[in-house]
């Protein structure tokens, strides 16, 4: 299925419209971020010093077990949140609220249900009326194609499985051709089997046309897979805890997840993920049990 | 027969017939129906409690076949419905734009709100004398109740369905480019529309209890009237007529509503 | 508009933090007077309490200006806030109802008083019946189309009837009053059994509980939240019944008061009457909201 792909659909992108480019811009930093919530006496504080650079061309993935402080990190870095102290930036400008040049896709679907498959993906053109109705036609039509859906243009997401449902998210986002893609846990809840072909159409999208990509995501064994560089979060309050460069060959195959050098970083993750664990539980606290509970369940698996 | 989708429609509605009539629930339902018709019946032929005081089945449908021939008969129905339609419509009207405004402004809400939750516990019908009162013609206050039962309902629907619209919708269609009147139109709306439709389904039966008790405190004619009149006319069975009559006008209006909705909501149809 | 989605996003951004913070069960804080009042102080601090207060003396004052000192067209003979108040609040009253005599108790206490019969009466006979719809399937098959050939005929034009089937206007209007509440609280209770997770049943049975067990342990406690949500819906049609049965058919009661003042042109009298049956049903609905949260406990945890 991925060899469906075409090559070319990133350059027939900048031909169509000259005004929205690519190029080599879309990076984003992230400095010094703190975050907390809730009423005065009880302030939880979510994030402490979060500090990390999304590079473009590059897949970046967040791991860090559940609960954790990543989702608000993606609000911070999409602008629907702001942080209480620190900055983010993209190209070097500021941060200042929602905006697409940087597009989330959540951890359930947020597919309009009013809306038709068609509807949902062409939504972002149609709304900002750049395309004429033959161009949005075409383009929606090109990228139900790619990932199989133009049969189910005409259905509503209530018809569609969970895994088409997360295919047309991932197109309506991609159709506007966004500087960052921000990936909040997209596959969480799907079963095995689609989570495994997900993950293969959405690595064969970055490859044919690697933008900068945030994926956040639990699961140590999606995170290596997908990841050139790999950030950990510790326990809350979260920091970064640190950065691993995955240097595994491109295209990513399945067959590389009995590699010796995925089988090394895999343990190098484990290792650090279980010392934030024993942290925790040595502080004594109850969150530390989920984080434990957590803990063993990406390394069993 | 000759146009193939009229023909499978014909042939699902068949086949649902068919479904029907092997279900054992389908009989035991008529069966239960029939029991209980029969002890009405019978309540006034042996004098049993309370049922005596009833009047009997057959002399119900003496009095229904007399009616349906009779023209005053169906001018009860049209003075009832058209109460109905003009207090219904002056409802959707006036409180879905409120409504819709109230849910999407927060200072109009905070502003607005605290008056609606004061006033809605008072029971709609006991606004009819207050609006006798008000209004120079009974017919008119008459028509107020009536759009008063229905207005209240739908706004705090409405109200509460915009605000509890899921935040993700609307962050997903701002950060896609969509501009305020888009997320109105386009996001706001539709996913407030069940609330709507419920809002008018509580709100038209609300409207007929209030046109009922309203025509039979202060009017001189519709369907409520017509109960009421046969009970101080001593023509009793005239009044199971009347109730049955009302009965059937508000199931249709709330089937009218309840087509509206799978119209308007192909969405919400699973498979 | 614009803060509006703002401020649904910061709620829903808070309310994630909220369930994630209570996953911590040792930091999550009990329902203290410290929280309380840190929420006060909070809810101080937004616009809501001030507009809300703009809002309800705004149109008290409004309501003021048209009826008693503009004299507006249509609002000629309605009465105002001050001749409302001046009656309600006065030792001496002009039409002898206010909050120093005892008739504006006596027809308080009977309204009360029906309601209460009414609607103990439809939650004694629609909670079961309901739950044995839900229980059997032969039942339901049996009683279900009945209920429902009846349930479209609005309970109000069964006054006539409800006069003529009983002896003496006091039965029919609590008649009357409890149709009103009975139909929604069978109706919820039918769809709380039916909302019930298949699931709870099949283990119940592979542990081997008996169906009376079953009915006791699984399908009352699991039709409890929608059985509160009829009970909520069913006192406010209580006050809606009662009201018309009491103006058709009553005598004394706040609703026959309504009617009476209207009749005796005491119109002060019918607002003061309109007032204290709203602040009644407010009363009575909050009450059945605070038993239903006492009894599902366990719901409330499963939320926090």
């Amino acid at each position: 299925m991925p060899q469906e792909i075409p090559k070319d659909n990133g350059n027939g992108h900048k031909d169509q419209h000259p005004g929205i480019t690519q190029g080599a811009s879309g990076e984003m930093t992230v400095e010094h971020v703190h975050k907390g919530y809730g009423l005065k006496p009880l302030v939880k504080v979510v994030l402490g010093d979060c500090n990390f650079v999304l590079e473009n061309r590059k897949l970046t993935v967040l791991i860090g077990p559940s609960g954790c402080g990543k989702s608000t990190l993606v609000n911070i870095l999409a602008g629907y949140d702001m942080p209480d102290s620190g900055k983010v930036t993209l190209d070097g400008v500021p941060v200042k609220g929602p905006g697409r040049d940087r597009l989330v896709v959540f951890q359930e679907t947020a597919l309009f249900p009013w809306m038709t498959t068609y509807q949902n993906v062409s939504f972002g053109p149609r709304v900002r009326n750049e395309l004429s109705k033959e161009e949005l036609r075409v383009e929606t039509t090109r990228l139900l194609k790619l990932v199989g859906l133009e049969a189910f243009a005409d259905k509503y997401p209530s018809q569609l499985s969970g895994g088409m449902m997360r295919r047309a998210e991932l197109v309506r986002a991609l159709i506007n051709r966004p500087k960052v893609m921000l990936m909040d846990e997209p596959f969480r809840g799907l079963d095995a089997m689609t989570r495994a072909l997900m993950q293969e159409y959405y690595v064969r999208l970055f490859e044919t046309k690697p933008g900068t990509n945030l994926f956040v995501t639990s699961e140590i064994e999606e995170a290596i897979f997908l990841a050139d560089r790999l950030v950990i979060m510790s326990n809350r309050p979260a920091t970064i805890r640190k950065v691993l460069e995955i240097d595994l060959p491109r295209p990513r195959q399945f067959q590389m997840l009995t590699s010796k050098e995925y089988l090394g970083y895999k343990g190098e993750a484990l290792e650090i993920l279980h010392e934030e664990a024993m942290k925790a539980f040595a502080r004594g606290k109850t969150s530390s049990a989920d984080f434990v509970e957590a803990y063993s369940k990406i390394a069993g698996k | 027969m000759s146009a193939p989708p009229k023909g499978s429609k014909n042939g699902s509605r068949r086949k649902k017939i068919a479904k029907l009539l092997k279900d054992r629930a389908t009989y035991r339902g008529c069966i239960a129906i029939i029991a209980v018709l029969v002890l009405w019946e019978a309540g006034s032929v042996l004098g049993l409690p309370i049922l005596k005081n009833i009047p009997s089945l057959s002399s119900v449908l003496v009095s229904f076949k007399e009616a349906v021939f009779d023209p005053a008969y169906y001018v009860s129905w049209k003075d009832s419905f058209m109460r109905i339609f003009l207090g219904f419509t002056l409802a959707l009207i006036i409180g879905i734009p409120l409504g819709l405004f109230m849910g999407t402004s927060r200072y109009i809400r905070e502003l607005t709100l605290p008056v609606f939750e004061v006033l809605r516990p008072i029971p709609p019908l006991a606004w009819v004398p207050a609006s006798a009162i008000f209004w120079p013609d009974v017919e008119m206050s008459v028509i107020f109740v009536t759009f008063l039962g229905a207005f209240f309902v739908l706004i705090l629907n409405i109200v509460g369905g915009a605000r509890s619209i899921d935040a993700r919708y609307i962050r997903a269609a701002v950060s896609l480019g969509a501009s305020r009147r888009d997320v109105f139109w386009r996001i706001v709306l539709p996913a407030t529309l069940p609330s709507i439709l419920v809002g008018m389904t509580v709100g038209i039966g609300v409207c007929w209890n209030t046109v009922v008790a309203a025509e039979m405190i202060a009017s001189r004619s519709g369907l409520g009237f017509l109960t009421w009149r046969s009970y101080v006319t001593f023509s009793y069975p005239m009044i199971v007529v009347g109730m049955i009559s009302i009965g059937i006008a508000g199931y249709i209006s709330s089937g009218i509503i309840r087509i509206l909705g799978a119209r308007l909501m192909p969405w919400l149809k699973t498979n | 508009m614009r803060p509006e989605l703002n401020e649904s996003v910061e709620a829903q951004s808070l309310a994630e933090q909220g369930m994630q913070a209570a996953s911590n069960v040792e930091e999550m804080p009990s329902l203290s007077w410290e929280m309380l009042l840190s929420r006060v102080k909070h809810a101080l601090g937004t616009s809501a309490p001030y507009l809300a207060l703009i809002g309800l003396v705004g149109s008290l004052l409004v309501w003021w200006l048209l009826s008693e000192v503009i004299k507006a067209p249509l609002w000629e003979k309605v009465p105002g806030p001050v001749a409302v108040a001046s009656e309600w609040f006065s030792r001496h009253p002009t039409f002898g109802m206010s909050i120093f005599t005892a008739d504006y108790y006596m027809h308080i206490w009977k309204s009360c008083w029906r309601v209460l019969q009414a609607f103990t009466l439809a939650t004694v006979l629609g909670v079961p019946l309901g739950l044995f719809m839900g229980w059997s399937k032969v039942f339901k098959d049996y009683s279900f189309p009945v209920f429902e050939t009846l349930r479209p005929i609005p309970m109000l034009s069964w006054v006539p009837l409800a006069i003529l089937m009983f002896p003496g206007r006091e039965a029919s209007v609590i008649y009357v009053t409890f149709l009103g509440a009975f139909f929604a609280t069978t109706l919820n209770t039918l769809l709380g059994v039916e909302s019930i997770d298949e699931v709870y049943f099949r283990a119940a049975r592979c542990l081997g509980s008996s169906q009376r067990q079953i009915f006791f342990r699984i399908i009352l406690p699991g039709a409890l939240p929608f059985i509160f949500t009829g009970l909520q819906i069913s006192i406010g049609y209580s006050w809606f019944c009662l009201v018309a049965g009491e103006m058709i058919a009553g005598e004394f009661g706040l609703g026959y008061l309504i009617w009476n003042a209207y009749m005796t042109v005491e119109y002060p009298v019918l607002v003061i009457a309109m007032i204290t049956l709203g602040f009644l049903g407010w009363f009575s609905s909050a009450l059945v909201r605070l038993a239903g949260r006492r009894l599902m406990q366990w719901q409330v945890r499963e939320i926090a």
